[in-house]
């Protein structure tokens, strides 16, 4: 879907320009700079001031006191635990994405559309509900609580809830990033491959993969970035125990609800930052499928 | 290799794409499968590739039974009808990729590999555009780099799915030609798929007729073209005049007039249809021959060598409804010795006609 959305952006580029130069289509130019004017200081209020009022807040008091605020022991460990979160998460809802989506795209089978509804489900269900369920299923007094008490399992307010709660929320990405594109190419090069000799395992490493490979890297980058910053279905699950359970979203609240706006800005800025990067691999991801001879979108 | 299929059946849910269908192709044969769309040809062409299963029969390989055979064991070369080249690779590695993906102690080495590619290009034509990626190419191109790569792995049998199907009018021609003369070079048993009348009886050897699920007819192109043995051929492949009537004494009685055609075992009185091609009618002068067929001349188009008259008919009660128009080839020349005009009433003179009775016309599209 990378590739596509970029075709389909500077394709409406191009017949946004034709549609200028025609008179017969060309709107006045109040409504031109009306249209403009309004996106672009939306843009501005909404967006770009605040991400510079993270950074600003966060140096506030000087570089010093910034990486103080970083390197300090509990921040440290909200960023490890977010690192370890994702680390988990990423790969295996790479495996599940690839897998859900080869499925939907290239078999027929019952209950197809129903798993194309289960998939929405973590982007349909507040993360808040995500975290609960969690805490129903393996909290103390929760359906599996007392057998995992037994075994001196802990889930809930521990790691494992939280990358439970991170792979939940972050399903989708990969999968619904996935879908349209593998559906669009259809079956015929992996029924050509099969034919002329190829394993499954070839057809999916040589013709499956090199296909999707822009869609793929896209949906991780874009999974990556929510499950570092997801805040509401690990805050239920978490128990904000501090260098243990806190990921650095909640380390965020944390320290602002105890009046520390410098330190809480500072790690803020980390997950801004973060998400500066995202953007930017986003577009360079973006910008290469475009080049790519080959995508999708001009067959 | 020959190529047979016996008693296939498959059902699509409640749709049955082929209906006990039963064929047999001498080796070295190019086949085609002629039919309307969703006349289970591309259905049959899968299933003897191995990309679909029946539900009932057997497909045999060179004799031998290949229905558990997977896909990857059958040495089949498949063209498909959007090409499905692999997108992300060149023209060159596109080819390439059956002779790599084989298990290591059968694969040819990377010199020999490029040996034979490029061999494969010059046949297709192609050498210049090895590192090309498809994206980058017409049509035309695309076909014959997917045939090159379905040479490659050096089929026993060829299968193409609606080949030329997506390509302009004038590159068909040239492709339909080049085929033919390909298949004269490689002789390997060729199946392909097609709806295009005119391409399966210029290139193929044998034309297998579909509609719904069942054979109609199999025969040389010549065979189909002029004795079509069901009523869809008849309607199916080459222009054709219906003409509705009633059988009595060796003459279709359309009206008021009486055709007359060579066939027996029709009963007088059987309700029938009659088929004629237009270049077996000719034009007379109105008279008191009832053998005649009157129609007023509506159209007249010399274009060629031959030139395409429409006539309304005047009689034919029911078929006036369904089938006004009548067309009538006649040579250039003959527009001069009876010089007729439009809006005049003749008589038409029908020399080949073949008759239906209606009942058995269950088939009629």
């Amino acid at each position: 879907m990378a590739g596509a959305s970029q075709g389909l952006l500077t394709a409406g580029n191009r017949r946004g320009s034709r549609y200028e130069i025609n008179s017969a289509t060309r709107d006045p130019a109040w409504i031109k700079w009306l249209v403009l004017g309004l996106s672009l200081s939306f843009f501005v209020l909404f967006l770009l001031v605040p991400l510079i009022a993270v950074f600003v807040e966060a140096l506030r008091k000087g570089w010093d006191a910034y990486v103080a605020a970083i390197i300090e022991p509990d921040a440290l460990a909200a960023i490890r635990l977010t690192l370890i979160a994702a680390g988990i998460a990423v790969p295996l809802n790479l495996v599940f994405g690839v897998s859900a989506a080869w499925a939907i795209a290239k078999f027929d089978f019952p209950g197809k559309h129903f798993l194309i509804t289960l998939i929405d489900l973590p982007f349909s269900v507040s993360p808040v509900v995500a975290g609960l369920i969690y805490v129903l299923v393996f909290g103390s007094h929760g359906w599996f609580g007392p057998w995992l008490s037994e075994y001196d399992i802990k889930i809930i307010f521990a790691v494992p809830g939280i990358v439970l709660a991170t792979i939940f929320v972050t399903f989708p990405f990969i999968a619904r990033e996935l879908i349209p594109l593998m559906q669009t190419q259809g079956r015929d090069e992996e029924e050509a491959a099969i034919v002329l000799g190829a394993s499954g395992w070839q057809t999916f490493w040589h013709v499956t993969l090199p296909n999707i490979k822009w869609a793929l890297i896209y949906g991780v980058i874009l999974c990556n970035a929510r499950a570092m910053g997801e805040f509401g279905a690990v805050s239920v699950v978490s128990g904000h125990i501090r260098g243990e359970t806190n990921t650095m979203p909640l380390h965020v609240e944390i320290l602002y609800n105890e009046y520390q706006f410098t330190a809480a800005f500072a790690v803020a800025s980390l997950l801004a930052l973060l998400a500066l990067v995202t953007l930017a691999i986003k577009t360079y991801v973006e910008w290469r499928a475009s080049r790519e001879p080959n995508e999708v979108f001009e067959e | 290799m020959s190529i047979a299929v016996h008693d296939i059946t498959k059902k699509f849910g409640a749709f049955t794409a082929l209906d006990h269908v039963s064929l047999d192709f001498p080796a070295g044969d190019l086949i085609a499968l002629l039919g309307p769309s969703g006349c289970g040809k591309t259905t049959l062409l899968r299933i003897i590739a191995g990309l679909e299963y029946p539900d009932e029969g057997a497909v045999l390989l060179g004799g031998e039974d290949a229905s558990d055979r997977h896909v990857r064991e059958r040495q089949v070369g498949f063209v498909f009808q959007h090409y499905a080249l692999f997108r992300h690779m060149t023209v060159f590695d596109n080819i390439a990729f059956g002779l790599r993906v084989r298990p290591r102690r059968e694969r040819p080495s990377e010199a020999e590999i490029r040996k034979r590619v490029n061999s494969l290009l010059e046949l297709v034509q192609l050498g210049w555009l090895a590192d090309r990626f498809p994206s980058q190419l017409s049509g035309g191109q695309r076909q014959r780099v997917a045939l090159a790569r379905a040479l490659a792995v050096e089929p026993q049998v060829l299968l193409l799915d609606e080949p030329f199907g997506a390509l302009d009018a004038k590159v068909r021609k040239e492709l339909r030609r080049w085929l033919r003369r390909l298949h004269e070079e490689l002789h390997i048993t060729s199946i392909f798929v097609t709806h295009d009348q005119d391409e399966a009886l210029e290139v193929a050897d044998r034309v297998v007729l579909m509609n719904k699920g069942k054979v109609e007819q199999i025969g040389t192109p010549i065979d189909v073209y002029e004795r079509p043995a069901t009523e869809f051929a008849y309607s199916f492949i080459g222009t054709v005049n219906r003409f509705e009537g009633i059988v009595s004494g060796g003459h279709l009685n359309v009206g008021s007039s009486r055709i007359a055609f060579d066939q027996d075992g029709i009963a007088d009185g059987t309700p029938a249809i009659g088929y004629a091609r237009p270049h077996a009618i000719s034009i007379k002068p109105l008279g008191s021959d009832l053998s005649l067929l009157r129609a007023r001349v509506d159209r007249i188009l010399p274009f060629g060598s031959v030139a395409r008259i429409e006539l309304t008919p005047a009689a034919a009660p029911s078929s006036a409804v369904k089938h006004p128009i009548v067309e009538v080839e006649v040579p250039r020349g003959d527009l001069d010795t009876f010089d007729f005009r439009l809006g005049q009433d003749v008589g038409l003179n029908v020399s080949d006609l073949h008759v239906f009775p209606t009942d058995s016309s269950v088939s009629t599209p």
